[in-house]
């Protein structure tokens, strides 16, 4: 089984060398910090936190690079984004409207089966509306793959066999956080979750999202808007049954129980882990589990002390 | 007899002193350092001064309330109140006038420590139940911070040279576009609006995005910001292009924006109306939007122009900017003035959001409504970034 790790935000109290030591990790760490787009190269922190022992991956450099030198590729991927932000748009719309009517039956008080009923009935439209849309962006992305086959490309293909040799000459892979569809975008063209193959993974923030199997963006006190959660994508999978929830206690209103349940609720399937500075959840290549200060959304809107 | 107005029946609590038999110099001492003032009650809010006085009056700046109201005398006393109903989440400004015999002192309130600072000195500030100072307003130890450079313009427009200063974001680079915002009084903005940490905290926050803003320095502000020629031209053709020579700045006009209270509005609305081309983005924060439906304003001299411009605006309006932000306070007299202009900026079919507060015209006032409009006009990557 590939280790993996999942971190707390790594900025002001940079932690993931004590996970790195526990795993017993020797040798470079392949780093992917195209999350921060143009400031990708400043991982200065980073590499001294790790002994100064990382190798940059530099993808948002090599999308840059591939998308200069294979132009029609790079029209036939913004149109696939554009086709992705039409779709995003319109789920949220609808979205909208099924959340609403989730939050007005659960604000309901009673325990009537006749009102249990109903709402659960309207978070199994919400979880079916989730699902619908993670099908029809997972076709977008499969139609791009037959009509595109990326390692056709010469300039991807130059890129990815780049990126797997790197990989091939570390002993585990970082991936930081930033603008997670960036990332997951970059992470995607260049293939890593096939390339880092059973590597020990090191992953937080947007990192933590992208190699998840869905995305889900999440913000309670937005500063316009309701803050509705919503599915982005589907991500890379490697990280299965769990939905990271990066910064939640600046982006959460952990204390709210019926928001909490909502979300718990909503996403059944997985486990919703709450990570914040300081936080961990690694599980080692027998799938042992070591956790520290991760907390997990439960269905009745309060939040529960991972242990190991 | 206090009247609560609230519907607890706890009873309040200067009448819980009244009620006191032994209501002694040593008594009101203890009452007075062991309660903050003004003491706020549900919605009411009971102001207090203590000392030798013939008769002790509440000024504030509210409109439709009397300018001055007397308090009464509890008993035989020196102490002094005067309850008044508060609507929650209300901010007042407010001075208390003591008369002496033929003394009259306007001063801060003795009993209370808060202080809004504006161009004019400072106001004892109450805040009705449930007002909070926003978080994001106060320094955040996590946030990186922007830096502000100064610069000069050789302005033709004005026939001498104007200093601007210019807000850099953390970890600008100059490899990279920016949005630009032009905030009118900029430096007032950063003194008494505390601008710089709230550009600093939202960027922090990805409420905004990173941004420059160029903070403009008046000299004669009553006639440069109503409606003036020079004043547009100095913006657009002198500022503007220096600016561009001088930083990396994204060119559609979108990305563009005016910041501006009070007269400040004016001169933003009217810059965007003599170069309609020119702004996607105007934040309005009480403009001293006045007009007239007949005869002559009551304003004063400096009104004329501005009364010229709206008047005409009003007549024939049409689309300045893809998004307006339109702020007012509810105590401020402008706000008869800014809700008649509500409907005539979205007739032209500009995308406009009008928001009210409960506060008056003062600069704490428009640093609350900053995190509303500057994240409508500008919305930041909160939703697709996690770092």
């Amino acid at each position: 089984m590939r280790p993996i790790t999942l971190l707390g935000p790594q900025r002001l109290k940079p932690t993931i060398i004590e996970s790195v030591k526990a795993l017993k990790i020797k040798g470079s760490i392949a780093t992917v910090t195209a999350g921060w787009q143009e400031r990708e190269d400043e991982d200065e922190e980073l590499d001294e936190h790790l002994g100064g022992k990382t190798v940059n991956l530099r993808l948002y450099h090599r999308t840059a690079a591939i998308m200069k030198a294979d132009p029609k590729l790079h029209d036939a991927l913004r149109d696939r984004q554009n086709r992705l932000k039409e779709l995003q748009k319109l789920y949220r719309l609808r979205l909208g409207h099924e959340l609403q009517a989730a939050r007005d039956l659960l604000a309901v008080e009673g325990d009537g089966d006749i009102l249990l009923d109903q709402q659960e009935a309207a978070l199994e439209d919400l979880r079916r509306l989730d699902q619908s849309h993670l099908h029809r962006v997972r076709r977008i992305h499969d139609d791009f793959e037959h009509e595109h086959s990326l390692d056709t490309h010469e300039e991807v293909a130059k890129h990815r066999a780049e990126v797997q040799k790197t990989l091939s000459e570390c002993a585990a892979l970082a991936v930081a956080g930033g603008h997670v569809a960036i990332l997951l975008n970059r992470l995607r063209l260049l293939d890593v979750a096939k390339a880092s193959k059973e590597m020990p993974l090191f992953l937080w923030s947007a990192g933590a999202m992208a190699f998840s199997e869905r995305v889900v963006l999440f913000h309670d006190s937005p500063p316009q808007g309701q803050g509705n959660p919503e599915v982005l994508e589907v991500g890379l999978g490697c990280v299965k049954g769990l939905i990271p929830l990066p910064h939640a206690r600046r982006r959460l209103r952990l204390y709210d129980r019926t928001r909490v349940s909502l979300f718990a609720r909503r996403f059944q399937d997985s486990q919703c882990i709450a990570f914040d500075e300081g936080s961990h959840l690694r599980f080692d290549r027998k799938g042992k589990r070591d956790v520290e200060r991760a907390r997990r959304l439960l269905a009745t809107g309060e939040l529960e002390e991972m242990r190991p | 007899m206090i009247t609560r107005v609230d519907s607890t029946d706890h009873p309040l609590a200067l009448q819980e002193l009244s009620d006191r038999t032994d209501l002694t110099p040593k008594v009101i001492d203890e009452f007075l350092a062991s309660r903050s003032f003004p003491l706020v009650e549900g919605n009411l809010v009971t102001f207090v001064f203590r000392g030798p006085a013939d008769a002790v009056y509440l000024h504030q700046w509210i409109y439709g309330m009397p300018s001055a109201q007397p308090f009464a005398r509890l008993k035989e006393t020196d102490l002094w109140y005067l309850a008044q109903e508060i609507p929650e989440k209300s901010r007042i400004e407010y001075k208390l006038e003591v008369v002496e015999g033929r003394t009259h002192r306007l001063i801060q309130d003795p009993l209370n420590t808060a202080l809004a600072r504006d161009p004019f000195g400072a106001n004892s500030v109450c805040h009705g139940a449930g007002y909070e100072v926003p978080d994001w307003t106060e320094p955040d130890p996590e946030a990186r911070t922007g830096k502000v450079e100064e610069i000069t313009i050789d302005s033709k427009a004005f026939g001498e040279p104007r200093g601007v200063s210019v807000y850099l974001p953390a970890r600008y680079r100059p490899d990279r576009r920016y949005a630009l915002l032009i905030a009118h009084d900029g430096g007032d903005y950063v003194k008494y609006s505390g601008f710089k940490t709230v550009l600093d905290n939202l960027i922090h926050r990805l409420e905004i995005p990173s941004m420059i803003v160029a903070l403009t320095h008046p000299r004669a502000r009553l006639r440069e910001y109503a409606n003036d020629e020079n004043h547009a031209k100095f913006v657009v053709e002198e500022l503007i292009p220096h600016l561009e020579k001088t930083y990396p700045l994204l060119d559609d006009p979108s990305t563009r924006g005016l910041l501006g209270a009070s007269f400040g509005g004016v001169a933003s609305l009217s810059t965007a109306a003599r170069y309609p081309d020119a702004f996607g983005r105007l934040f309005l924060q009480s403009g001293s939007f006045a007009f007239t439906d007949i005869g002559p304003h009551q304003r004063g001299p400096a009104f004329d122009p501005v009364v010229e411009f709206v008047n005409s605006y009003r007549k024939r309006p049409f689309p300045l900017a893809e998004k307006v932000y339109l702020t007012c306070g509810v105590y401020e007299s402008l706000i008869y003035e800014n809700r008649s202009l509500l409907p005539i900026l979205q007739s032209t079919g500009m995308d406009v959001r009008f928001v009210e507060s409960r506060d008056g015209h003062n600069w704490e006032n428009w640093r609350d409504t900053f995190r509303g409009g500057l994240s409508w006009l500008y919305p930041g990557p909160l939703w697709m970034v996690y770092e």
